[in-house]
């Protein structure tokens, strides 16, 4: 390594190499329908006890699993509509 | 119990067939009774990186139309006693290949008492590749430190989580592995290669070898001498780490970080 390298500051290749594979993979894993099978009913039932006390769109329901390290986060999000709050 | 291994990767010329080679040499040496079957009808190359191209006689599409015997086409590894090569038909159509051939060919060999069949895929996702995995208990995905490899993997991920028999029986999964190849924990170091972490942490598996990126991959592979046996590489130390982490052994990552340099050597290049 030269002196002038220490000037010189663009993001290292490989993180961007990581941070594009983090977001296609994801995203083709999804397409594939990946996650346990139990996802579309969990889903569905989740669905109908949020919509007990609130009304949501089926769509602002996003579930999602994420591997990593060893582990497996199940990932839960709605978007709450503007009048419920 | 026989335990069934397919060496895969998606991509091509990421190393399965340098690692199905190494990986069966590691185990044969260790007194496991072990056949390596080359999947890629129509491409035969296993045969040449085990350096038995020329008793090649029967393949394996003779062996499955009933053309000759199981027997008759394995050919017994000269170095490794309990070492035997399956090579690949190299001329007829890939329909040759069935999965009831397949599955009967295994049963042989079950019954024959070996203890590991390693599938060498071919590349790709097509019928080869397919049935490589099939009957697979255990799959070693081989992977670059490079995009196009680490995406391709974890389609064959999708893969064996689908379109195999465990999946399809509900058996329990396939044991999934991850083993780098040509790395380079220099360029990992200047931010040039994703790290082992890295690519661990995309495709969500635990690691079962890293090997370095070095010119004794070619040499082997030009004498026609599984790398793992050329004592005096640390791709060898390498692939002997993965065959034992496969045992079940529990062995530190080696060859993940570049030499230390010393004072003079930094201060005037090295």
């Amino acid at each position: 390594m030269g002196l002038l390298d220490l000037f010189r500051r663009t993001p290292p290749s490989a993180h961007v190499a990581k941070e594009r594979l983090r977001i296609i993979i994801q995203q083709e894993r999804d397409k594939r329908g990946g996650g346990p099978d139990y996802m579309p009913l969990l889903r569905r039932e989740l669905l109908e006890v949020i919509r007990k006390y609130v009304n949501v769109d089926p769509a602002a329901v996003q579930i999602n699993v994420e591997r990593g390290d060893g582990q497996e986060i199940l990932e839960f999000s709605v978007a709450l509509p503007e009048k419920a709050r | 119990m026989t335990e069934i291994i397919v060496v895969t990767s998606g991509k091509g010329g990421v190393g399965k067939t340098t690692t199905s080679a190494s990986l069966s040499c590691g185990l044969a040496r260790r007194g496991k009774k072990v056949a390596v079957i080359d999947f890629d009808i129509g491409l035969r190359n296993l045969d040449l990186i085990m350096g038995c191209e020329r008793r090649v006689v029967y393949d394996f599409v003779n062996v499955i139309q009933g053309e000759c015997t199981l027997k008759q086409a394995l050919i017994k590894d000269k170095r490794l006693e309990t070492l035997f090569v399956l090579a690949a038909s190299q001329t007829r159509d890939k329909d040759a290949l069935t999965s009831e051939g397949v599955r009967r060919v295994f049963d042989e060999l079950v019954a024959d008492g070996f203890d590991y069949i390693i599938c060498d895929s071919p590349a790709g996702i097509e019928k080869g590749a397919h049935l490589a995995m099939y009957f697979a208990d255990r799959a070693v995905v081989v992977v670059n430190p490079e995009v196009s490899s680490v995406r391709d993997s974890d389609r064959i991920l999708g893969l064996l989580s689908s379109k195999t028999q465990r999946a399809e029986n509900g058996d329990g999964k396939v044991r999934e592995h991850l083993l780098l190849t040509r790395y380079s924990p220099k360029r990992v170091a200047t931010g040039e290669m994703m790290s082992v972490r890295d690519v661990k942490e995309i495709l969500g598996l635990d690691v079962v070898g890293v090997v370095p990126e070095s010119g004794d991959v070619l040499a082997a592979s030009n004498a026609g001498t599984p790398v793992i046996l050329n004592e005096d590489s640390d791709v060898s130390r390498a692939y002997e780490d993965a065959v034992s982490r496969l045992l079940g052994e529990t062995v530190p990552l080696r060859f993940i970080e570049e030499p230390k340099k010393g004072f003079f050597a930094r201060m005037f290049g090295g």
